[in-house]
């Protein structure tokens, strides 16, 4: 479970995160949504100690991940996985050593046993014959893929998806949408996805945090989020006009 | 000032927390091959042609009876060792391995990469960083050496060629008042040379930020600074220890 608390942070003047709380469970998929510019990404960061907070404190099942020492923070990393918006895979790495790279780095497995868990975690995102591909050669769909099973290869307990689905055409977004939950569940992952994709949030978001400049508006799931009484959060909502749809066809009953 | 107190930090975080010795042993190796070896052609070329010019240009200056001839290969042989071969080697070796590196790292930097592995708990800077510069030290003294002889020999072959010295000649002068000291001078300032460009456009390349035209950026940022420091620190070298 991650828990954060009064989490802020400005960038020279400008206040961007407004004392943000929140409690990510494990076992579910927890997004953060809202508009571009709002914080999201930030949030995602100040998590991962890639940005440091001003304020605030983030928990890794009650270890304090803000205040720890270089040591202890490296540790709760080395349960961290994290997919990133452009899947991040090493240019100079076939697929096969991409995915083993946390494995060369974090254990002292047998390097037929590597070799095994990368294959059992390139087979469970779909992806097989791919060993020796590098990533030039691979789809939008088949990087995040990779990124996913890299993510996942060292048994992480944590697992931070920002915009798993940017760039990915309808069909391999819900894909990869599903691929999430489905990981989440098997692995009793806590799971933190950031997104602005309706379609995301109707799919797969059992706990979504909504932020609108920088401070939480709406917590909820996403069987509440139709009918939530937050103007901001309506207009993200309905932006689109299939969900504008889908709330007309529900006034009408 | 800042930028100076920040590639210090930059410089200390590559030994905080490093990875495991065993990390770098193959990492290492790798770039000796793509910094060395990869470097040797431009190198050899560049050497040879300065020897041959730096040869010619000597008689052509030498017109005096009362000199003799074998001082052409002398002054060839003490250029090369305490000027061409380190730092005109250096200047080469800063636009091609130093672009190169900042390049590479930046476009890690700007493809989240670096991220990535920071997320891992992996020392970032250490890891991508110090495996560069430890390449550099191994493999920019040899291709100094090597730049040494072949810029001699591109002397002689241009001196004999177009017969302004004798091959006997030539031979001598290279062996007279030969001051071994000199290439000791030249290996010093090669470790040296070779610390600052690697450093320098690992700083320049891990601190990119943007997008693809910063890259490019930081890859000519890193080149004009890494020869303004390699001549630098060879104006001050050439006061501290000659």
């Amino acid at each position: 479970m991650i828990k954060i608390s009064n989490i802020r942070k400005s960038f020279d003047d400008k206040e961007v995160l407004f004392g943000i709380d929140g409690v990510f469970k494990p076992g579910r998929t927890n997004l953060i949504i809202g508009t571009s510019g709002t914080g999201k990404s930030v949030l995602l960061k100040c998590m991962v100690g890639l940005v440091e907070p001003d304020e605030g404190v983030v928990l890794y099942d009650d270890r304090n991940f803000t205040e720890a020492s270089r040591n202890v923070r490296r540790d709760i990393r080395r349960e961290i996985g994290m997919l990133f918006q452009g899947a991040a895979l090493f240019d100079s790495k076939n697929v096969e050593k991409n995915v083993m790279f946390p494995l060369d780095m974090l254990t002292n497995m047998p390097k037929d046993e590597k070799l095994d868990r990368v294959n059992f975690v390139l087979q469970r995102v779909g992806l097989e014959n791919v060993n020796k591909k590098m990533p030039s050669e691979l789809s939008g769909g088949m990087k995040k893929r990779v990124g996913i099973a890299r993510a996942i290869v060292n048994n992480s307990k944590y697992l931070y998806c920002d915009e798993p689905n940017s760039g990915l055409d309808p069909k391999t977004a819900i894909l990869i949408d599903h691929l999430i939950k489905e990981i989440t569940y098997e692995f009793e992952i806590t799971t933190i996805v950031v997104t602005h994709d309706m379609n995301s949030v109707m799919e797969i978001g059992d706990y979504i945090m909504y932020l609108y400049q920088g401070k939480k508006l709406w917590e909820g799931s996403n069987d509440e989020i139709l009918d939530a009484r937050v103007k901001e959060l309506q207009d993200f909502v309905y932006a689109n006009k299939l969900m504008q749809a889908v709330k007309d066809r529900r006034d009408e009953g | 000032m800042r930028g100076i107190g920040k590639y210090f930090i930059f410089l200390g975080l590559m030994f905080i927390k490093r990875e495991k010795f065993s990390t770098y042993v193959k990492l290492v190796i790798d770039e000796c091959v793509l910094i060395g070896i990869d470097s040797l052609v431009i190198v050899t070329i560049i050497s040879t042609f300065i020897g041959a010019v730096t040869c010619i240009q000597t008689a052509y200056n030498l017109v005096s009876p009362l000199i003799p001839d074998y001082i052409i290969s002398l002054i060839v042989r003490d250029m090369t060792l305490l000027e061409l071969a380190p730092t005109i080697t250096a200047l080469v070796f800063a636009g091609k391995v130093g672009s190169n590196i900042a390049g590479e790292l930046g476009t890690m930097r700007i493809t989240e990469q670096v991220d990535a592995l920071e997320v891992m708990g992996i020392n970032s800077a250490s890891f991508l960083a110090l495996p560069k510069i430890l390449g550099s030290l191994i493999t920019y003294p040899m291709l100094v050496i090597i730049a040494g002889f072949l810029s001699i020999l591109g002397g002689y072959v241009a001196g004999t060629v177009t017969q302004v010295i004798t091959p006997e000649e030539y031979i001598y002068g290279i062996r007279a008042d030969f001051i071994e000291y000199n290439v000791t001078f030249a290996l010093i300032k090669s470790f040296v040379f070779a610390f600052l460009i690697a450093s320098i456009s690992c700083y320049k390349g891990y601190y990119t930020e943007g997008g693809a035209l910063e890259v490019g950026k930081a890859s000519t940022v890193a080149v004009t600074n890494s020869c303004i420091a390699v001549l630098a620190a060879d104006y001050l070298l050439a006061q501290l220890l000659l």
